[in-house]
């Protein structure tokens, strides 16, 4: 029972990452209706960013409030530049995807050859004990309840969700740029016709996803100590795995499918031995079975489609 | 001078210069050329399935990977000929092709593309769970034996880019003659408009699936040629079917989505680039996918028809196809 309690620990600091990205796309996808494939190398370009900060020795905290601005500027840039003149209602599809693939490869290389193309190591934002098992103090302590410790890195990377999805949440919910988001978002021309900048709300929207992924970005490396070039590739899976559980357009569920799909993970890397090496079975099977059986996922709505 | 004769010309000139290649060039460059070969006939089966069909995969690098598996293990623990594998290639990436294509039948567009992309990531982990190659990693290297000229006078590497084109020019001919086929045109008014196409008796289901499959072949048969010109079947990267899939794409894009000609255009580009920026910065393998990255945002910009569909502009305005008929005084 104990273990069972360390594996689901496991589980939830992961899926706050996930979760992270998975509102990042989910941000994206209400906003403009794509699944934006290059979110996870966006992430790892900013977090690439923070590091070089960091190395040039800014204390970690600041660091991630510059990454965040940053980033917020680079992806209202690449949604103007890039993404704009491909996509619309009367463009194909396949043009808007090459972009992303574009700057999927683009970004990943060029942050190998702007920083750095080796694992560096990523500060943490939160106390570390290190010890002669755990040299990274990946593990220090934050409590023991019933002889479960709990992490540091759990503790704080929960909390960062929290946080950051309150956050969102009253910008959405309790604010007149929320509400103007929202109703760029469901309705474009409509918003336009009472004095929106739809437009604007869409690169916002992107800048928001941007600043997200920096922050999930760089927990994501502190927590593994390192940030390294194929970080973020794995992590963009399970997010998106968590987005089509959760239905793409909704942050709720984003939330709730990232904590299921880490869980299963982590209880599938500790118990299901057969699928050692290969857990990453378990988020395709997830997308897969998802976009079979329920296509809008669990908390999504149905889009009817007119011909 | 007309269109068609035009046409003729270029294609006698490419003919000779690609049958010549082999005696002009040594080894090395002979191993890049076979290389582009190999990558034209999987770029081809993608721009069937993406270009004429509409439906986007960024996971052909699995398929390629079954091809070349498929071969690899049939020569090294069934002492197989190498010819004779290509066909069970071909036939078993169809297979997995229709296992992912009956699926696809409910996603599209994006989310297609996350599937295959979800099928790219997985190969290489299932390859390495369940293939016990040379020293227990998933590599399985081939007696080179099997792969020797059999006509006096061909130098092995000579033989093999003979035998790559050979193929390649009989799948190309056979993708060219479909799309202008009933079949074809089904498959192209699919991807244009996929409820006019049901209303005039197109079984949705069938084309797409079907193209799915013949796509799949393509790039099985692709992967069995990598056997030969590489030497070995490799699943010990785990990115490397992804880079793959993304660098098919990145050929039909260069070349022209929905052309012939286009798929084998781009596969030259991409091989020439990647050996040119290779080792061009020390110690920076990083340079090609940046290069291809931004060539990729760049023809969407630029040339949306790629290569291809840029010459063939070009000849529209210097060569019209239809003369403009004279006004009457």
């Amino acid at each position: 029972m104990e273990l069972f309690f360390r594996y689901l620990l496991n589980g939830i600091g992961n899926g706050a990452v996930y979760a992270l990205v998975a509102l990042a796309l989910v941000l994206i996808f209400r906003s403009t209706g794509l699944l934006n494939l290059a979110q996870g190398e966006m992430a790892l370009f900013s977090t690439y960013f923070a590091w070089k900060l960091t190395d040039l020795g800014l204390a970690i905290v600041p660091t991630i409030a510059i990454a965040v601005v940053a980033s917020m500027f680079g992806g209202a840039l690449i949604e103007r530049t890039l993404i704009r003149p491909v996509h619309g209602p009367d463009k194909s599809p396949l043009n808007v995807l090459i972009v992303m693939l574009g700057l999927f490869l683009g970004l990943n290389a060029l942050a190998q050859l702007i920083f750095s193309d080796d694992a560096e190591p990523m500060p943490k934002p939160w106390p570390t004990v290190a010890s002669p098992g755990d040299p990274v103090g990946r593990n220090a302590r934050f409590a023991e309840v019933g002889g479960v410790p709990i992490s540091w890195s759990v503790v704080a990377l929960l909390l960062s969700l929290i946080v950051l999805a309150g956050l969102l949440y009253l910008l959405f919910q309790r604010t007149k740029l929320g509400l103007m988001l929202r109703a760029a978002a469901s309705n474009p021309a409509s918003a336009r016709l009472v004095g929106i900048n739809s437009s604007n709300m869409l690169m916002l929207g992107w800048a928001l996803a941007a600043g997200l992924g920096a922050v999930a970005g760089v927990l994501a490396a502190a927590d593994r100590g390192s940030v390294n070039p194929g970080l973020m590739a794995v992590v963009l899976v399970y997010a998106f795995a968590a987005a089509a559980l959760g239905g793409f357009d909704s942050p709720i569920g984003a939330v709730v499918g990232a904590m299921i799909v880490a869980i299963a993970e982590a209880m599938t890397i500790g118990y299901v031995k057969a699928l050692s090496t290969i857990e990453l079975v378990v988020p395709f099977g997830l997308i897969l079975l998802v976009l079979l059986v329920r296509p809008t996922g669990l908390f999504g709505r149905k889009v009817v489609e007119r011909v | 001078m007309t269109r068609r004769n035009l046409r003729i010309a270029v294609g006698v000139v490419v003919a000779a210069a690609a049958l010549y290649a082999p005696y002009y060039f040594g080894p090395s460059i002979n191993q890049e050329l076979s290389r582009a070969l190999y990558f034209a006939i999987a770029a081809m089966g993608l721009n069937l399935l993406t270009g004429f069909n509409g439906q986007v995969s960024i996971g052909h690098g699995a398929f390629f990977g079954v091809g070349a598996f498929t071969t690899a293990i049939l020569m090294d623990s069934y002492s197989w000929t190498f010819e004779l594998t290509i066909p069970v290639a071909a036939l078993l990436a169809a297979l997995v092709g229709v296992a992912v294509g009956v699926p696809a039948l409910r996603v599209r567009g994006l989310y297609l593309a996350l599937v295959t992309l979800g099928l790219a990531v997985l190969f290489p982990r299932l390859g390495q769970r369940f293939i016990e190659g040379t020293g227990g990693v998933a590599l399985i290297r081939p007696s080179r034996r099997g792969f020797d000229s059999l006509i006096d006078g061909l130098a092995n590497d000579q033989w093999q880019y003979l035998e790559t084109l050979a193929i390649a020019a009989l799948l190309f001919l056979l993708a060219w003659n479909l799309t202008r086929s009933r079949v074809g045109r089904a498959m192209i008014a699919v991807r244009d408009q996929e409820v006019a196409a049901s209303t005039v008796g197109i079984s949705i289901a069938r084309v797409k699936v079907g193209t799915f499959a013949l796509s799949a072949a393509y790039a099985g048969v692709a992967g069995s040629l990598s056997v030969m010109i590489d030497r070995a079947a490799d699943a010990t990267d785990p990115i490397l079917a992804f880079r793959n899939s993304i660098e098919f794409l990145v050929a039909v894009v260069i070349g022209g989505a929905a052309t012939i000609a286009g798929p084998a255009v781009g596969a030259l580009v991409l091989i020439l680039l990647r050996r040119e920026t290779n080792g061009l910065i020390e110690g920076k393998e990083m340079l090609s996918p940046a290069i291809f990255g931004a060539a990729l945002i760049a023809m969407i910009f630029v040339l949306p028809g790629g290569v291809v569909g840029g010459l063939r502009k070009l000849t529209d305005r210097v060569l019209p196809e239809h003369p403009r008929p004279k006004e009457n005084p």
